[in-house]
């Protein structure tokens, strides 16, 4: 009697849960093992050339020397965005979680999530248009300042950075948000009547309780940014030149899908590389 | 007898059927949209002249182009092939060689253009020239104030950081050549090309990628001299823009598109016909006023008003002797010079 019912309930929770495997199943293992097959293929699925199953795609990224540097650049610059978004979100969801209250706070929220519903291009084109010499900065501080100064950042590895940065904040800010809500404010007032000063406030009781968010926001924002592509075209010019762009360039300059697909498993291999490597300091801070 | 009358009436009824079918056929065109032959009011001449009537399929891609003759043979009667790719089709049997005593104005094509090696493989020719066009560059007229001669003016101490360039392999490897005396087809000193650009890296601002982004770009002051196509330079002048394409003392890259029929086709006539009206100076002089790229035919391009930018910059006998135009590029030359222009890009950073 009691293993049919454990029957049942197992049952029910294969039937429960089969639509969300069956989704990622379709919507996520599906590609990716069709992109893991391209990526041993030594010509691409076009056409009707003979094909075999080779590692040489895989090996070409240690044979260049250039493929490993531009990763290492990827890396850095992943880094960067996510330390400046973490130092810009952090204090504004503080800001938003505990100090404003009632209308100010949603409309200050609007203000994070409206950039998040605009087309990621439409936005990288008006930072073009802010950044460039001649534009928005340039002419605006040129007419408030007595000398003459010429900001031009268009094109440069800064132009990249504050395209980014600006991109992905919203994805801190929100997960920063939660944690930080969810802390309670009588703990905040107990430590204070105790005599703490705001630092140790800070770096005892808040930091900890929303290091979580921090984390998962890190991560959000840092995956993405190391396999970015679009951001570096438009606003790096020259400098613009990421492991991204390379891969781009194998899709749809080259049509090499298969040394494309390669060094994109190449990337998701150091990602979670370091991400595990990471992991026992993430583990603490959840 | 009456039977006979009657019968006799039918034949040359047929007969006559026959004839007005083979006079007034319907020529089947593959070819980019909007590129001239589909043109609203030359269809309309070309079928007023001839009594023929023009249909047309379009192709995005000279694959696409490539797999429609495959596929559909018989289909098409004429068809727009770049000269990197005639001899592919020719090859491949998907197109026939042409009688060009049907074609009267054959003989005002411009001599190294009529006999190109790639439309002409064998000695029989596959494509008759149509147009053609440069990869060369354009300055901004504003900062730069003497027009240079020489494409060295890229690697001037001058012009760091005030150059643009297009994120291409290829057009970037064959620049490279021009500009140490190579065949932009038969490069043999691959690593002066890879040192000439990687002297040039330090001096380019940005890359552009389309015409807009290329006047935008100089209109901004981003950059003031860029490689460029002379079809855009021409639309960028006519928007009144300072802009000057440059052919240097080097040379240029050239494309040169013919126009072929394919194996199969049952017009031949009425395509050689069709051929004929597409390089008569009539039919190319209303074209060039809407923007055209440059003429094959020597006497369609004397034809042009004097301030023309097909006839002053491109109607220019010097400047056509100096031009290479570009061959089929092998699949492996095209992936030595990806890698090659990547590496640059990623050793400059």
């Amino acid at each position: 009697m009691g293993a049919t019912l454990r029957q049942r309930d197992n049952f029910r929770a294969v039937l429960l849960i089969s639509p969300a495997y069956l989704w990622l199943l379709v919507a996520v293992f599906l590609p990716l093992s069709a992109m893991l097959f391209f990526s041993f293929l030594s010509e691409g699925p076009f056409g009707d050339g003979a094909r075999q199953l080779v590692l040489q795609n895989y090996l070409e990224f240690f044979e260049k020397g250039f493929y490993s540097k531009l990763l290492w650049r990827s890396l850095k610059l992943g880094a960067v965005v996510t330390a400046l978004c973490l130092l810009i979100g952090f204090p504004c969801a503080y800001v938003l979680a505990k100090t404003i209250k009632g209308r100010w706070r949603e409309a200050l929220f609007l203000l994070v999530i409206l950039p998040f519903w605009s087309n990621s291009l439409v936005r990288i084109f008006s930072w073009a248009i802010v950044l460039r010499g001649n534009g928005v900065i340039d002419a605006t501080l040129n007419k408030l300042l007595p000398f003459e100064v010429s900001v031009n950042l268009m094109f440069t590895y800064s132009a990249v950075v504050i395209g980014l940065v600006h991109s992905y904040l919203p994805y801190v800010i929100l997960t920063s948000y939660l944690t930080l809500q969810a802390i309670d404010d009588s703990l905040i007032d107990a430590a204070r009547s105790l005599g703490a000063p705001r630092r140790t406030i800070l770096l005892r009781i808040i930091l900890p309780l929303s290091l979580p968010g921090l984390v998962a926001g890190g991560v959000l924002v840092f995956v993405p940014v190391v396999g970015s592509f679009m951001e570096p075209r438009i606003l790096g010019g020259r400098a613009g030149t990421f492991f991204g762009t390379v891969i781009e360039d194998q899709f749809v300059a080259v049509f090499n899908w298969p040394l494309g697909a390669a060094l994109s498993f190449t990337l998701l291999a150091v990602v979670l590389l370091i991400l595990a490597v990471a992991s026992p300091v993430l583990k603490r801070a959840q | 007898m009456k039977r006979e009358f009657g019968l006799s009436i039918a034949a040359g009824l047929t007969a006559v059927l026959v004839a007005a079918g083979a006079q007034a056929a319907e020529i089947r065109v593959l070819n980019w949209n909007g590129y001239g032959t589909d043109l609203e009011w030359a269809v309309k001449a070309f079928e007023e002249k001839t009594g023929n009537s023009v249909v047309h399929d379009y192709f995005n891609s000279e694959q696409e182009m490539l797999t429609k003759l495959r596929t559909n043979p018989g289909a098409y009667d004429v068809v727009l092939i770049n000269s990197a790719f005639t001899g592919q089709a020719e090859k491949e049997g998907l197109i026939q060689a042409i009688d060009t005593s049907g074609i009267a104005n054959f003989a005002d094509i411009a001599p190294n253009m009529a006999t190109n090696p790639d439309l002409v493989p064998g000695g029989e020719v596959y494509g008759v020239a149509w147009t053609w066009g440069l990869t060369s560059f354009a300055i901004n007229t504003d900062a730069v104030p003497t027009t240079p001669t020489s494409i060295n003016v890229f690697w001037d101490e001058q012009y760091k950081g005030k150059i643009g360039w297009r994120d291409d392999a290829l057009e970037s490897v064959q620049f490279a050549a021009l500009a140490t005396g190579q065949d932009i087809n038969d490069i043999k000193d691959l690593d002066a090309v890879k040192a000439k650009l990687a002297a040039l890296m330090p001096q380019i601002k940005t890359f552009w990628s389309s015409e807009n982004d290329w006047n935008q770009f100089m209109a901004a002051g981003d950059f003031v001299m860029a490689p460029y196509w002379s079809g855009s330079a021409a639309r960028s002048i006519a928007k009144g823009l300072p802009v000057e394409f440059v052919v240097p003392d080097e040379g240029a890259i050239g494309w040169l598109d013919g126009l072929s029929i394919p194996t199969g086709s049952k017009n031949v006539d009425a395509a050689r016909a069709f051929i004929n009206y597409m390089i008569d100076p009539e039919f190319y002089v209303r074209w060039e006023a809407e923007g055209a790229p440059a003429t094959a035919n020597a006497k369609a391009a004397a034809a042009l008003p004097d301030d023309s930018f097909n006839r002053t910059v491109l109607g220019n006998a010097e400047i056509v002797a100096r031009v290479q135009f570009m061959q089929p590029v092998s699949e492996e030359n095209r992936k030595a010079y990806l890698e090659l222009w990547q590496e640059l890009k990623a050793n400059s950073q």
